[in-house]
This record gives C-alpha cells, sequence and structure tokens, in this order.
C-alpha cells in the first residue's frame, strides 16, 4: 500500500551522511537503504514524512517537511485559522486535558 | 530553581514522588476499555495512566527500562506482552495519546524523556545507561541528544509490544519485519467503528433538522410525509457512511488509485450506481434524489480522504496537494446540496 506519487519530501545529503544507519533502523515504511556507505532514498512513494530519520540523525544529513498526514487536521486549520498546518484532530485532545486525578 | 519550576509545572495531587507497581494481568475492566477505546473517542481521550516510573514484577539496578505513553491502552498493551519481564516502566505524559501519535505532534518527544528521567532519579535506580523506547516514538525523539542530556543511550524496540520478547532474544535488535508497520485487514477494520461513530455524532443534529424542515407543513410536522420526504437523504446519509467509512478501509490496498478523495469518490459513485439500479428512489423528485446521490459521493470522498490521518502510509505533502482540489469541492458539493434541499422542499409543497 502506498500513497501518492513522488510528493515526499524526503532527502539525504549524501556530503553530511556518515553512513551510521540509525534513520534505516528508525523507518517504519523500509524507505531508506544503506547503499556504498551512505543512506539513500530507496522508496520515495512509501514515505510518510513522519521524520524519524530527521530526528535521529547526529549529523544533519537528513531533510523531509515532517507532520502529521491528516486530512481532519488539515481541514479544521482551514476552517479555524486559515491555515492547514495549525489544525488539530481528535487525536491531539487538549480538551480533557485535566491529566489530575 | 529549576526544579521548582519542573515540580510546579507537574503540580498533580497525584505526583507523589512514590514508585507505582504494573502487573501483567488484564481484568475485566482492562478488556472493557480496550474495546470501548474503539468506539468511543470521548472514552478514548480520558483512558489515561499516571505517568512516571512504575515497577513491573522485582526489577533490580539490572533490569531493562521501558518507556511508553499514558494513554492507558498502550501501557497495558506494553504490560500484558512483558508478562515473565521483571522490568522499569517509564510512562511519559502525553495527554493520554498514543505513542506514535503523540511522537508527531512532540508530546512523546525528547523534552518529555528527559523531564522524566530526571524527575524520576532514574540513574539511582538503574546502573545501567540504556532505555529501551517504542519504535514509533522515534519521530519525536532524538536519540542522541537524549544522550547528552541524560547519559542514557536510547535502543529503539520493535514496533509492536508483542515483539518485545523477540527483539531481546535477537540481542535487542529489531529485524525488519519487527521494524515495519503493517496495516493488514484486522487492523483497519478495527478503526472502522471510531470513525462511524464520530460521524453520526457530527450529524445527527443536521439530519433531524433537514427532516423537520422537509416535513414541517401548514398544519404542523407531518410524521408521515416527513419520514417519505427524508428517505432519499437519509438513505444517502447511510450509503455515504457505508462507502466512506466502512468499505473504503476494507478495499484500500485494492484500490486503482492512490489519491484518498477520489477512492472515497468512486466508492460513492458506485453507491450511487446501486441506489440507482435498485429503484428505490423512482419516481421522487428530481431535487430530492439530486441532493442524495451528489450527497452520497461527497461525503463518501471526504470521509475516505479523513482516513488518512489514521493509516500508516499517507504523509503530509500528499494531504496537502489532495487538499488544494478536494476542499473546494466539498465546499461546494455542500452548498450545491443544501440548494438542492431547498428545491425539493419547495417542491414538495408544489411551489415549483
Amino acid at each position: 500500500m502506498k500513497y501518492l506519487q513522488n510528493v515526499a519530501t524526503i532527502n539525504v545529503a549524501p556530503e553530511k551522511c556518515t553512513g551510521c544507519g540509525i534513520c534505516m533502523k528508525v523507518c517504519p515504511r523500509n524507505v531508506l537503504e544503506i547503499k556504498d556507505k551512505w543512506a539513500e532514498v530507496s522508496d520515495r512513494d512509501s514515505c510518510i514524512e513522519c521524520g524519524a530519520c530527521k530526528m535521529n540523525c547526529a549529523s544533519d544529513a537528513i531533510y523531509v517537511d515532517s507532520g502529521v498526514g491528516c486530512a481532519t487536521a488539515m481541514i479544521n486549520g482551514i476552517l479555524r485559522f486559515g491555515d492547514p498546518d495549525k489544525g488539530s484532530c481528535g487525536c491531539d485532545s487538549k480538551s480533557g486535558s485535566n491529566g489530575c486525578c | 530553581m529549576v526544579e521548582k519550576g519542573n515540580s510546579v509545572a507537574n503540580s498533580c495531587c497525584c505526583s507523589k514522588p512514590e514508585i507505582r507497581k504494573a502487573v501483567p494481568f488484564w481484568q475485566l475492566k482492562d478488556y472493557y476499555g480496550a474495546v470501548m477505546c474503539r468506539v468511543s473517542d470521548g472514552f478514548r481521550n480520558k483512558y489515561r495512566v499516571k505517568p512516571g516510573l512504575y515497577t513491573f514484577g522485582s526489577p533490580s539496578a539490572e533490569s531493562d527500562v521501558f518507556v511508553t505513553a499514558n494513554y492507558k491502552l498502550s501501557f497495558d498493551l506494553l504490560r500484558k506482552d512483558l508478562a515473565g519481564i521483571d522490568a522499569w516502566i517509564l510512562v511519559l505524559d502525553t495527554d493520554g495519546i498514543n505513542v506514535w501519535c503523540a511522537a508527531g505532534k512532540g508530546t512523546f518527544g525528547t523534552k518529555e524523556l528527559v523531564r522524566k528521567i530526571e524527575s524520576e532519579k532514574l540513574n539511582e535506580k538503574v546502573s545501567h545507561k540504556r532505555i529501551l523506547v517504542p519504535q514509533l516514538g522515534a519521530s519525536g525523539i532524538s536519540a542522541h541528544d537524549v544522550k547528552k542530556s541524560t547519559g542514557f543511550s536510547v535502543v529503539y524496540g520493535p514496533v509492536l509490544s508483542k515483539d518485545i520478547k523477540d527483539f531481546i532474544a535477537n540481542n535487542y535488535a529489531s529485524t525488519s519485519r519487527m521494524r515495519t508497520v503493517t496495516f493488514t485487514i484486522a487492523e483497519r477494520a478495527v478503526l472502522i467503528p471510531i470513525e462511524v461513530v464520530a460521524m453520526v455524532k457530527k450529524a445527527w443534529l443536521i439530519v433531524l433538522l433537514v427532516a423537520m424542515a422537509l416535513g414541517i407543513q401548514k398544519q404542523g410536522i407531518m410524521f408521515g410525509p416527513m419520514i417519505h420526504r427524508t428517505m432519499p437523504l437519509f438513505v444517502g446519509f447511510i450509503c455515504a457512511i457505508f462507502a466512506g467509512s466502512v468499505l473504503h478501509p476494507i478495499i484500500l490496498p485494492l484500490s486503482p488509485v492512490r489519491s484518498f478523495a477520489l477512492q472515497g469518490l468512486f466508492l460513492g459513485l458506485l453507491c450511487d450506481g446501486v441506489l440507482h439500479g435498485s429503484g428505490l428512489f423512482s419516481g421522487m423528485s428530481i431535487y430530492g434524489t439530486g441532493s442524495a446521490y451528489l450527497l452520497v459521493a461527497a461525503l463518501s470522498s471526504y470521509l475516505a480522504f479523513n482516513f488518512t490521518g489514521c493509516t500508516p502510509i499517507a504523509n503530509k505533502s500528499g494531504v496537502k496537494k489532495e487538499l488544494r482540489i478536494a476542499f473546494p469541492m466539498y465546499v461546494a458539493s455542500a452548498v450545491a446540496v443544501t440548494i438542492l434541499i431547498v428545491l425539493y422542499k419547495l417542491s414538495c409543497e408544489a411551489v415549483i
């Protein structure tokens, strides 16, 4: 199962990559591969832009415009703030956030 | 000063420094909760455990530390799958959200992990410097930053807690299978009830108002005509939910197109075809049937598109791309359906 073709923003800067392989290990979709000692995007269309690789790359070699691919949140964002990036969905309830007993 | 700030931030009546105990067994209420989480988002959003450090079995200073979120279902699955292991469980405060969603939003994140390691004085509880973090938490956590701040090395465990024992047996390494998220038919089907319930909760009032508007006459609301007139729209509403929120997740891997909005649209049109072929609406006002057919197509597309956030396959850039066309289409459809319903009402009253 794959999503839209050629839209994922993930890229590896080979000059920064040390080939440590952590990106490959944290990727839940097998998007990256270590080839010739460097990480390479081998399956772009599987990338869900979760940002795990970028977060864990100590040499800052990965670029991805990460975020949650959630239409509900983006539509809420447009309706409430006129900006798809500002919305939230039911999965981040601040509403019930009285975490106290 | 910093310490004081922290204690104020966590100033819950329940945040005593004591260590809580977690057990592997599920009670009846845990099973009930696991089911309810899949049905009611209101229940799910309040289904929490207290953040902090828990003992599991009788952990020693050498025992492993497993990190999880304070969504109770995440915590329950972890403790069930850890049965037989002596360990520490470090529960981060994620506002009751599961690991992956919380990681995407940053609450299951480096800052909170570092804060909990410090506030729970983990370095006094264990003699080693290793913490096991679920792999899906990686999008919120920077392993190298945690190491820098606390000295603890983050080791990413498998995606699913049920693989933890294999992961340990494999010398604390995930295999490619353990690292990869799946989206099987069972994993998709389990998401259906909450989507359906959420939609019904959102729309029941509108359905009722439309029914009353169509049913109201000079003599008051006539029950018979109200049912008769509302039927196409009501059937359309049910069909749209069926197409967009039930059929769509099930047939997802078989779809020839990748756009969720289009997948939902095609399923909606398919339902329209079946409705039309069934002759259920034959003889009814063209405005009534027209609004119903449009409602099925547009609402099915909308519901399928909204499913993107529930899947481990959609991404932000793609949803944004779809949104540019889909959003104006939904607004236009909503306006068109409303106009058609008004015309339908007028035709029912023989005004037009």
